[in-house]
């Protein structure tokens, strides 16, 4: 009877030695290549450091007259150029601006590092069914997978850091990238393909000529929702030494500082928002075509 | 496959002018079949299975059964045929867009069938164009960059194709809608685009694949004229599928009729509403108004010179008939191109030609 109320483990000796193995091999690996490794990810450190310099160091106006250049450009919307150039304000007003600044860079950085890499992955997959097969499950994992786990092996191999924080925040937000990549690009009807085909287009012309413009659209509703996910993972990446406005919220939440807290979470959904509607309204015009004037 | 060139080509009857540059197509015993494993019962279907029992038994579907066409160069070959009855299968064969099962087809001297994947894109860029039903236009692109692709596709530089595209854009009537996006114009207009980007190719084999199909039908015949006038400067070799009768008669030089992936006829217009092969091809042309297809020089009688007008062999009769009783006489001379006298048609000709034979007219006073 107690077989079946207590379930028959592995036993606690060998379920410890599993561990101790596993987590020895991993720590050699590290010890090993942990430094080869690091060495590798210097230019992303760089950036990283070039980013945030040029956001915290750049007089104060002419960082918010750049975004507002950028906002406007992007979104043509007087409304939301107006949104933005207030938020930014009121943000520094209350002086949050150098924290707030570091954690725009960090997004910047980790929205362009996961563009890069996701963008191939998805344009990838669209074009082999046996390499999707493969990545949807990765990402499955990559998105339900507590933050906090892959944190360990991240710290482990590259120590606590900017470097550390930039890979869980990507490794959490790269997933939308990846998947709608390679959803829009499936979505382009079959006709339009046959067509380009009709005309002798190679595969490349194919892919950059109809292929991609189209599936744009898509592609910035996945940019859209990988920039509010690294905005989530800002807090969680303070917890391994990410600068910005996560460790005001870290402290808050140890010390029981509301005020400290709310003032920084909400600079977070300020910039957040800022994000979002720039980017959709961005996203909103690239299917102008789509828009059916005639009856 | 065969690889040397085909020596019989050149002998295909050709219309009055023929355009250097034209091509014509050869169609020989082009099979298809759908179906995970095609190649495993060819044999079969050549041995004459039946496309139920390869469907019923084998789980395979015959798209296209012993096809011979030969599309005579700068003429129109239309194939027509109701739904199902393998001719959009057919037209995406002559591009390769579908690869047959067995067969052969050749593009002028060019054996598509043995072309590489890199020869078969230039192929496709330099000898053939498209238009499609549904359009099939780039919603991204503007109506002057939809028309410039085949170019753009071919690296044509951008000035040169600039050029092309607008003149082609104002030949089909589209001038001041070089901006516009597909999305913002009407089917017809869309078509013209479709019929522009063709033809900015330049390439002398068009593939119209049910192009107007999808038009309301005065548009249909708008663009069916804009087609007719093109063709009579650039004589082209057009390929044009259709289900519709009247449209294959009035744009056909050729007819090939095409039934569950067979072809039951093929001849000029003329020709099938005169001597339909069979009950399935009489059902069709049943309703077909004889006096626009049939031309006088059919039913004249060779040598005899009439008092009354002179009429062009190439008039169809209704057109005759009009002359006719407009002047008040009851024959007309029948002269070729040049005017030379070739024979005469009286009214009662006429008339009789006009009328359905008999056991079809009795078929319809049954129904």
């Amino acid at each position: 009877m107690s077989t079946l109320v207590e379930f028959p483990t592995m036993g606690a000796e060998q379920l410890s030695s599993l561990r101790r193995t596993i987590d020895g091999s991993f720590r050699t690996f590290s010890r090993e290549y942990g430094e080869t490794l690091e060495r590798l990810f210097d230019p992303l450190r760089e950036f990283l450091i070039f980013s945030e310099r040029l956001l915290t160091q750049s007089p104060w106006p002419v960082v918010i007259g750049v975004i507002a250049l950028i906002a406007w450009l992007a979104s043509r919307s007087l409304k939301i150029t107006v949104g933005t150039v207030l938020t930014l304000l009121a943000i520094g007003y209350f002086g949050m601006w150098i924290d707030t600044m570091k954690t725009v860079s960090m997004i910047f950085v980790c929205t362009v590092v996961a563009l890069a890499v996701g963008l191939p992955i998805g344009i990838a997959m669209s074009r082999w069914d046996k390499l999707q097969r493969a990545i949807n499950p990765a990402l499955d994992v990559m998105q339900t997978m507590p933050s906090f786990v892959y944190l360990i092996p991240v710290v482990m191999l590259l120590g606590i850091g900017r470097v550390a924080g930039m890979i869980a925040v990507v490794v959490y937000a790269i997933p939308p990238v990846i998947r709608f990549t390679n959803l829009g690009i499936r979505l382009v009807s079959k006709d339009l393909l046959e067509a380009a085909d009709a005309f002798g287009a190679s595969v490349w012309q194919k892919m950059f000529k109809v292929q991609l413009p189209l599936a744009l659209p898509t592609i910035m509703a996945g940019i859209n929702q990988t920039i509010m996910l690294s905005l989530a993972m800002v807090v969680i990446a303070s917890m391994i030494g990410v600068q910005g406005l996560g460790q005001p919220v870290l402290k808050a939440i140890a010390n029981q500082y509301f005020t400290m807290g709310m003032f920084n979470g909400l600079a977070i959904v300020g910039i957040a928002i800022i994000f979002d509607r720039v980017s959709q309204t961005y996203g909103k015009r690239l299917q102008k075509h789509l828009e059916v004037v005639h009856g | 496959m065969v690889d040397e060139p085909n020596t019989t080509q050149a002998t295909v009857a050709s219309p009055d002018s023929v355009p250097s540059n034209a091509v014509n197509i050869s169609i020989k015993h082009l099979y298809k079949i759908f179906g995970p494993n095609p190649a495993q019962h060819l044999v079969a279907v050549q041995q004459g299975m039946s496309k139920q029992e390869l469907r019923d038994v084998h789980g395979h579907v015959l798209g296209l059964r012993d096809i011979n066409i030969d599309m005579p160069a700068g003429g129109i070959q239309v194939v027509m045929g109701l739904s199902g009855s393998g001719k959009s299968t057919l037209i995406r064969h002559i591009n390769r867009l579908i690869e047959p099962t067995a067969g052969e087809l050749w593009a002028g001297e060019q054996n598509v069938l043995a072309m590489s994947p890199r020869e078969l894109r230039h192929f496709r860029r330099e000898r053939t164009a498209m238009v499609f039903q549904n359009f099939a236009l780039f919603p991204h692109l503007t109506v002057q960059e939809n028309t410039e692709y085949g170019l753009q596709v071919q690296h044509v530089k951008h000035k040169k194709r600039q050029e092309a595209a607008a003149r082609w854009i104002e030949r089909v009537g589209l001038k001041g809608y070089e901006d516009s996006y597909p999305n913002q114009l009407s089917g017809g207009m869309q078509q013209r685009v479709g019929l522009a980007r063709a033809l900015s190719n330049d390439a002398p084999i068009l593939l119209m694949d049910e192009a107007f199909s999808a038009l309301d039908p005065m548009i249909r015949s708008d663009m069916q004229s804009v087609l007719l006038d093109i063709q009579q400067e650039l004589g082209k070799t057009i390929v044009f599928i259709t289900h519709d009768l009247e449209e294959a008669l009035r744009l056909g030089d050729r007819i090939a009729i095409l039934r569950d992936g067979e072809v039951v006829q093929q001849g000029t217009g003329q020709q099938i509403v005169l001597k339909p092969a069979d009950d399935y091809i009489s059902s069709f042309i049943k309703d077909v108004n004889r006096g626009r297809v049939i031309r006088c020089r059919t039913l004249m009688t060779p040598g005899v010179t009439v008092d009354g007008p002179s009429v062009d062999a190439s008039l169809v009769l209704e057109e005759v008939a009009r002359v006719l009783s407009a002047e008040g006489k009851d024959a007309a001379n029948v002269t070729n191109s040049r005017g030379k006298q070739l024979g005469s048609v009286t009214m009662n000709d006429l008339i009789a030609a006009m009328v359905p034979p008999k056991s079809e007219s009795t078929d319809q006073t049954e129904q």
